[in-house]
């Protein structure tokens, strides 16, 4: 991956002087290539991961996993059923997969009721929809390479030759 | 009860004053430290599981002394695809409890009492006292920055008198992070072989190279049989803690360390011998991944020194700056001492690498960026800028 992609996608807070500073590219030069990322969209947005069971404003939001399986379409295929479905807000991610079924779903919502309600008035009711299969997520242990568990502090002694 | 007598030649060596500022430093809270000489990375997951895997299995025993022959293996294989080396994993490898162990070994295979070992100054802290443990003496090749803190093989020239056995070097080099090149190696290797020396290589830092490929001196022409080849997991792995290495060289002296190794140590641990496999067969790219954090880390601290007022050479490799302090008017000590009560950032005085490195410090940039961020506005605020 482009150096300057790697060191945002770790971090997107650092600054173009900072990357600078890390790469040995000029300040200018930094601008200029995440100006043509962004405008090429391989930059989609900057955001921050969070850690909800952390967050306890945030104690009712649940997410889950749906499989769903669908019947192509002619000509648009998955497209615009995908299309359809990731369109709702709920849907916080849409993949299409192989294997036993065809779409894999995030979808989060305040609790239980919120996201079978989804499952049940919005997406089952569809007519290319033939079947679901829901998995809520009880615990988030890793998440974008991320784990969400506290790091324990370093072991190592403050000074050593 | 009368006193009890240490022996003399552990009672001289050279007493570490450093020692009571280590103390201090590890007796602080709340401390930044750049003192470091580790990797602020811990060891990769697969070489952590399979050493928790060994265990399981019940891997808990002895292993040949010179370590188990699969690892042996492993090991000249690397050799030969990454440097083209060519060593017998039976005659010519030992596995070795550390680098550590590796120097020792060295030292007390190939010296009588006497003989003369050329150390490079400034050098990692062991050198000149296992020279000495060992019988030796030593004889110091000064280095600064107007030669990049390097030897030059003038200097190895000039040092040859009589009694010189060996030449002690270590490159990439912990403090400074010097390095040499081919074309720099070949002309060390010209009067290695005029004067017939041994060299000790500690090359434990080969894979944080930066700016040029690391060259092992063995592997230059007719080198081979003047070599004593040491390197290990420590570094580049980050693998501090599990204490392993190994000792490649001519199958006489490997020998010759391996009979002492068998009395002192018997063997390095089986479950760190069996990370060490894991950490050849499939750590690669962790290495890769590691150093290309410490390429970043080195461009920003060099640069952020010099911005501030202390003159910092870009060295090659390792994860070592050294900047001189001079322009502080404090020695080295003063500085190290000040810093760490005011501002609470510990480094090492240069000092403790050699008398000639007054007015240096040793600054590790193993530790993460925000860390070495928030060091060097601490360092600033300190030099009242
Ligand atoms: C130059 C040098 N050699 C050897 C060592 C020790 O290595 P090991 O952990 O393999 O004993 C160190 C550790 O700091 C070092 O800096």
């Amino acid at each position: 991956m482009d150096e300057i992609l790697e060191i945002l996608s770790n971090d997107a807070r650092l600054s173009a002087e900072e990357i600078a500073k890390l790469t040995g590219k000029s300040v200018d030069a930094v601008k200029k290539a995440i100006k043509k990322h962004e405008q090429s969209g391989a930059i989609v947005k900057y955001k921050t991961v969070l850690n909800h069971d952390l967050i306890y404003d945030s104690n009712s939001f649940v997410r889950a996993l749906i499989e769903v399986s669908v019947t192509p379409q002619k000509d648009v295929g998955f497209d615009y059923i995908a299309e359809r479905i990731y369109s709702f807000p709920e849907v916080t991610s849409c993949y299409l997969v192989s294997g036993a079924y065809d779409l894999l779903l995030v979808v989060e919502g305040e609790n239980i009721k919120t996201v079978s309600n989804f499952i049940a008035s919005k997406l089952s009711p569809m007519e290319q929809v033939r079947s679901t299969s829901t998995h809520f997520l009880l615990q988030k242990y890793k998440e974008d390479g991320q784990i969400l568990k506290k790091k324990a502090q370093g072991k190592r002694l403050n000074i050593s030759y | 009860m009368k006193d009890i007598n240490i022996s003399k030649k552990v009672e001289t060596l050279a007493p570490s004053g450093i020692r009571i500022f280590f103390d201090l430093v590890l007796g602080m809270k709340d401390v930044i430290s750049l003192g470091v000489g580790e990797p602020d990375f811990v060891t990769p997951w697969n070489i952590r599981e399979k050493a928790i895997f060994s265990l399981e299995q019940g891997y808990t025993s002895y292993t040949s002394n010179k370590g188990m022959p699969e690892l042996r293996r492993q090991i000249t294989q690397f050799l030969k695809a990454r440097y083209g080396l060519d060593y017998d994993p039976e005659e010519e490898t030992l596995v070795t409890v550390g680098v550590s162990e590796g120097i020792d070994l060295a030292m007390r295979a190939i010296l009588n009492p006497g003989d003369k070992v050329l150390v490079p100054e400034p050098s990692y802290v062991s050198y000149g006292p296992v020279v000495e443990l060992a019988g030796g003496t030593v004889v110091t090749l000064q280095t600064d920055l107007t030669n990049g803190f390097k030897i030059t093989p003038q200097q190895i020239d000039r040092a040859c008198g009589k009694g010189v056995k060996a030449l002690m070097i270590n490159y990439p080099a912990n403090p400074t992070g010097a390095s040499y090149t081919k074309k720099e190696l070949q002309a060390i290797a010209k009067v290695v072989k005029k004067h017939n020396l041994l060299v000790v290589s500690d090359e434990v830092y080969d894979e944080l190279t930066y700016d040029f490929d690391h060259t092992p001196i063995a592997s230059l022409p007719e080198m081979k049989r003047h070599v004593i080849y040491l390197n290990g997991f420590s570094k580049a792995y980050a693998m501090t803690g599990f204490r392993l290495g190994w000792a490649c060289g001519p199958a006489k002296v490997v020998a010759a360390m391996t009979k002492i190794h068998q009395y002192t140590m018997l063997c390095a641990s089986i479950n760190a011998q069996m990370a060490a496999g894991e950490a050849l067969k499939n750590g690669f790219k962790s290495v890769v991944e590691m150093k290309k954090e410490y390429a970043r880390r080195r461009r920003y601290i060099v640069q952020a020194l010099n911005d501030i007022g202390l003159k910092c050479h870009t060295p090659e490799g390792a994860f070592y700056v050294f900047p001189s302090i001079k322009s502080t008017g404090e020695s080295s000590m003063d500085f190290a001492q000040n810093l760490l009560k005011k501002e609470k950032v510990a480094l090492v005085p240069g000092t403790a690498f050699g008398k000639s490195c007054e007015g240096y410090v040793r600054i590790s940039y193993a530790s993460s960026y925000e860390n070495l961020k928030e060091a060097i506005a601490r360092i600033k605020r300190y030099l009242g800028k």
